[in-house]
């Protein structure tokens, strides 16, 4: 019975998109009652299924189906008018056959559900109208009536079921109560046979139509057409319209037809078609080699064509994002309903294409989403209407292409999620602690909606509340390379977006080498390459609180070095990396950077304090424990790692050097103070000071230098809104490389996407760009505050000055501030600033900053022609950003708007003049430029007095 | 009435090891691999399977015995699994065994829990002792880590 599978197959796949059908149409039908082509629609969706159900012997189904009819050509022919309970019925039944062929699908019975009190419904609402029930009159236009009619159930194939026909016509036997004459409208004429078409047209008659069939069964192999002829049973004219009637239909039939293919033969060629373009690939970097000018071209148009090939076949696996959507109307209707709700659904977008097997992975979450929105997000009507807002709430679905990936919004416009209560729940049930959420801003705690076991409801319906959906929702998204993000406002909504990115299997990617491996870099990610080289190198990569940050057009661009984060250890020979520089000095540079010299530098400090303690007395050291330049934590680091791998660069060397004489200068130096010979020991101990310097900023000059390197190569890429610079050996090419998923004991290395094939057969990694940059911190939201706690005055406070942030003040003149005082450099456009208790202020990070523009604070300055005052737009500006320096204290902040942010310098803090202007503590030269030393806490303290004073809200 | 197995056999470190041969896609000589950065240290690196990419798993590092000499080229024993095919690394490749039901023991309660987990049991073979691997269990832990002896 394997055909009879096949049929079934069929049918329960086309009845199901027909029932998906038929609830939009209900839906639509709903609302507008009088559409008559939706409920034409809705009746041969039914007929239909009752058809082939009689014929697959499913009586349930075909007792179900046939009140459906009933009921709907009632309405159909006007005799009853569509109410709210018609439709509600309408949609049991829909239901109810969705739940019979669930069954079917699964058994291959129809189950033993109970219908009859539907049955009664619906016959009931039928006999509700005033006329006799006679649905079984043919209306004016039916066709082909080669029998009077009877409950056709059992018929044989239903020929509006089955696929057009070809040209070798066999009548039905009859007398055949063909469905078709249940048809309002006549079946297309391409379905019809040869033989009804000539009836219809009334030049035969059923007789001679079944004498000529008979005829033909019998072995005559002459077509029907002609024996009619022959007969004389029918015209050749008359016999030749039809046919070609027939043609016509068939043929504009096929043309806008669809041909349904298996979901596996498509992934089946979408493999093949991988493979043939990483043989492509193979091909392509083997012709490079080669001079044959018809291979050559042979190659370039395998080239093309396996392009195009590839597009077409990706393209076939794209389907409209509205295939899922369609239910939505359905859903929400219900929902609504039950909620006692009124709620608008509005979708735009829904011709945005996705792959088939991303629109399977998201249906449930968006349906989740949307169910979410209606149930918790949407209030009722009376508390709408109390609010101030119309009665009927708004559901938006959105969607669209953008920057390689599909955005879903669902928005809705009801009371917003209450981040207060987010956090109470969320603390009632553990799932952070009090100085967590003590630690995050709004849109932290808004994502806490997305933890396992968070739900704000104070009902659990059967819809939601459970707590069991937002996580969810949130791992199968990600699980298919997505994001989602929830914002909202309180009283007004919720806006959930969600990404996915467009196409998993064939992308074009950057290869790059690093550590010696080769790495693909998703291109949809890459913003830009920068180079840097020689001098271009060592200044461009600057350290703000020991992260490293390129400047790139002015803005502040994050770094990450691919080796770090990779951990990639230099494991190989140094020599054969970088050999191309051919500097010598290069090649030590970058390998020096594997040092932490960070950490050297701060071990070396901390001995040199706890030297202060041993001469003030406060703790002992013996003389030749001071004295030995081997065993103190700088020297172990030293002899360890430092001098082992790198014995051969000068710079160990020099450090070396000097540590030895740091450590023979303390030993004396302590040896004269145990001797009581003060003289001697303050002159070693200046000694050592002295020495101690050199060592440090040896250390730091390395440090910065090592960031640098001979040449950087810093592929500047996107994630999650923010842009950051990956700092990597090699670039190599762009190619179009097939994504290959990473087995399941790789999945969770989050800044891998996946592996490929490079065109030699080796394998290559993909990088996961988000991944990548969550984990070197880039783009987190918590680095900025642990980067404000860290910063203590001590680490910039070395010997040879401080870090300062140069300046443009208001009169053109430079002024400079500390570094340590720099919480993050911003930039914002003038159009976000806005006013609050008279003061400027900008919304960052959920917070609002309050601005302090340096023209102000330093009044008795000559103010630029250019007003800085920012309300004032009647000139034209330079720009529409502001540079805003953002100095936070005790978790508040300010922002001081300047000019133009200039350098980064290292100098020693010393104001040679102090004057007594307001808001500086006076000038030095840096640089070798006359700077002003702002009085930042000052400036802040005149502008709010009461900021340092008032505790932080928590 | 001896019901029998077969067994595809290979040798870690002078052991001899066996999967249901059914669970064997096949067997191949070694494979240049690509290391896998931040990978837990089991997994070796990823083959290039005749356009399939495959994860190579240690078996040395999975059942904490020691390292392999540099110089000694492991060989592959690819093995179907749900979620694709996964190679395991092993010193030499053996023959493919029959064995009977009756010679199989469970494991002893000597051998430490992590290796214990790892094996369905023992077969007693003439001269020599088969170690019957759990692929489910070898391959699902590698995701928490490796589990030392």
């Amino acid at each position: 019975m394997g055909d009879m599978d096949d049929i079934v197959k069929d049918f329960l796949v086309e009845s199901n998109e027909n029932l998906d059908q038929l609830d939009r149409d209900l839906v639509k039908l709903e609302k507008d009652p009088t559409a008559r082509e939706v409920l034409a629609s809705i009746f041969r969706t039914i007929h239909t299924i009752k058809g082939t159900s009689g014929f697959l012997g499913f009586s349930r189904l075909g007792s179900v189906t046939h009140v459906g009819e009933n009921l709907l050509s009632s309405l159909r022919d006007g005799r009853l008018l569509l109410n709210a309970e018609i439709t509600s019925a309408l949609l049991a039944m829909v239901d109810a056959v969705r739940g019979m062929l669930v069954n079917i699908e699964n058994t291959g019975r129809e189950g033993e559900g109970d219908y009859n009190s539907l049955i009664e419904l619906l016959t009931l609402l039928q006999k509700s109208e005033k006329k006799k029930e006679n649905n079984q009159t043919a209306t004016a236009g039916t066709p082909a009536s080669i029998s009077p009619s009877a409950p056709p159930i059992g018929a044989p194939a239903n020929p509006s079921c089955a696929p057009p026909t070809n040209a070798v016509e066999i009548m039905p036997p009859p007398p055949d109560p063909i469905e078709a004459r249940m048809e309002p409208d006549p079946p297309p004429v391409a379905e019809l046979h040869l033989g009804e078409l000539l009836v219809q047209a009334g030049t035969t008659s059923p007789e001679q139509v079944h004498e000529a069939l008979n005829l033909q069964h019998d072995g005559d192999i002459r077509r029907l057409g002609e024996i009619l002829i022959e007969k004389g049973a029918a015209k050749p004219a008359a016999v030749q319209d039809a046919l070609q009637g027939q043609a016509e239909a068939r043929a504009s039939a096929l043309s806008e037809s669809n041909i349904r293919v298996d979901v596996g033969l498509l992934d089946k060629l979408m493999n093949l078609v991988g493979e043939l373009v990483l043989a492509r690939n193979q091909i392509l970097q083997f012709s490079s080699t080669q001079q044959d000018s018809t291979f050559l071209n042979t190659t370039q148009r395998l080239n093309l064509i396996t392009t195009e090939l590839q597009e077409g076949v990706m393209k076939t696996r794209m389907q409209p994002i509205g295939n899922i959507w369609s239910k939505f109307p359905r859903v929400v209707r219900d929902l609504a309903t039950g909620c006692g709700k009124q709620i608008r659904l509005e979708m735009d977008g829904k011709e945005t294409e996705l792959d088939k097997t991303l629109i399977e992975a998201i249906k449930d979450p968006l349906t989740h989403l949307v169910r979410n929105a209606v149930d918790h997000g949407v209030e009722s009507p009376e508390k709408r209407v109390a609010a101030g807002k119309p009665a009927e709430g708004r559901l938006f679905l959105r969607a669209f292409h953008e920057g390689g990936q599909v955005n879903i919004e669902i928005s809705d416009d009801g009371a917003g999620i209450d981040v207060e209560r987010v956090k109470q729940k969320a603390l009632a049930k553990s799932l952070i602690t009090i100085d967590q959420a003590s630690r995050m801003n709004d849109r932290e705690l808004m994502n806490l909606i997305f933890l396992p076991g968070l739900s704000t409801a104070d009902k659990v319906t059967n819809v939601s509340g459970r707590g069991v959906g937002m996580d969810v929702v949130k791992t199968n998204i990600e699980k298919i390379g997505g994001t989602v993000d929830v914002q909202s406002r309180p009283g007004h909504g919720t806006t959930l977006k969600v990404k996915i990115p467009l196409t998993l299997a064939i992308i074009p990617a950057l290869v790059v080498t690093s550590g010696g491996d080769r790495y693909a870099i998703p291109q949809v990610s890459l913003l830009e390459l920068v180079r840097l080289e020689g001098e271009q190198a060592r200044k461009g990569i600057e350290m703000i609180h020991g992260a490293p940050v390129h400047r790139l057009r002015g803005k502040l661009l994050p770094l990450a070095y691919l080796n770090q984060q990779l951990c990639v250890e230099n494991t190989r020979n140094g020599t054969d990396r970088n050999s191309r520089s051919g500097n010598h000095l290069s090649t030590s540079q970058s390998e020096l950077g594997q040092l932490d010299f960070a950490s050297a530098r701060s071990k070396h400090q901390l001995w040199v304090a706890k030297l202060h303690a041993v001469v003030e007395g406060k703790a002992t050291m013996t003389p030749s424990q001071a004295g030995s330049h081997k065993d103190c934590d700088l020297g172990k680091w030293l002899y360890s790692t430092g001098l082992a791998e790198f014995h051969d660069t000068p710079e160990i060397h020099q450090l070396e050097t000097l540590h030895q004489a740091f450590h023979e200068a303390v030993g004396s130096g302590l040896s004269f103070i145990n001797a009581g010979d003060k003289a001697r020991s303050e002159m070693e101990m200046a000694r050592v000071e002295a020495l101690s310097g050199q060592i440090v900023s040896l250390l730091t000059d390395i440090e910065l230098q090592k960031a640098a390197g001979a040449a950087a190569n810093i592929v500047v890429l996107q994630a999650d809104d923010r842009q950051f610079g990956l700092v990597v050996d090699e670039i190599n090419d762009t190619e179009e490389i097939v994504v290959k998923p990473l087995g399941k004991q790789l999945k969770g290395i989050s800044t891998f996407a996946g592996a490929t094939i490079m065109g030699d057969g080796q394998v290559a990694l993909i990088l996961d760009v988000l991944g990548l940059a969550q984990r070197a911190n880039v783009v987190s939201e918590v680095r900025d505050r642990s980067v404000n706690e860290n910063s203590s005055p001590a680490e910039t406070h070395n010997e040879d000055g401080e870090s300062l942030l140069l300046l443009r003040g208001p009169d053109n003149g430079r002024m400079a501030m500390p570094l340590s005082l720099v919480a993050r450099l911003e930039e914002f456009s003038r159009s976000s600033v806005e006013t609050a208790e008279g003061r400027d202020v900008v919304q960052y990070r959920d917070q609002i900053l309050p601005l302090i523009h340096l023209s102000s604070a330093l009044p008795d300055r000559r103010v630029q022609t250019r007003s800085s005052n920012l309300m004032s737009s009647e000139k034209e500006v330079e720009s529409d950003k502001i540079q805003v320096v953002v100095y936070t204290d005790q978790g508040r902040s300010v922002g001081l708007v300047v000019d133009r942010i200039l350098d980064i310098a290292q100098e020693k803090v010393k104001p040679q003049r102090r004057t007594g202007r307001q808001g500086t503590l006076g000038s030095m030269v840096v640089q070798g430029r006359v700077t002003e030393l702002l009085d930042v806490k000052g400036i802040i303290q005149s502008a709010d007095p009461s900021f340092f004073t008032e505790q932080a809200a928590a | 009435m001896a019901v029998k197995k077969q067994f595809s056999t290979f040798v870690v470190d002078r052991l001899l090891f066996g999967v249901e041969v059914e669970k064997v896609q096949e067997v191949i000589r070694y494979q240049e691999m690509t290391r896998v950065p931040l990978a837990p240290p089991v997994v070796k690196g990823l083959i290039n399977l005749r356009g399939q990419i495959v994860t190579a798993v240690d078996l040395r590092c999975r059942l904490g015995l020691p390292e392999r000499a540099d110089d000694d080229l492991p060989m592959n024993v690819v093995i179907r699994h749900e979620d694709g095919a996964v190679s395991l690394l092993v010193d030499e490749i053996g023959d493919v065994l029959e064995v009977e039901d009756e010679a199989f023991e469970l494991p002893p309660g000597t051998l430490s829990r992590g290796v214990r987990e790892l094996i369905r049991g023992v077969y007693k073979l003439k001269g020599a002792l088969l170690i019957a691997l759990d692929t489910d269990k070898m391959l699902n832990l590698v995701t928490t880590g490796t589990r030392g002896a």
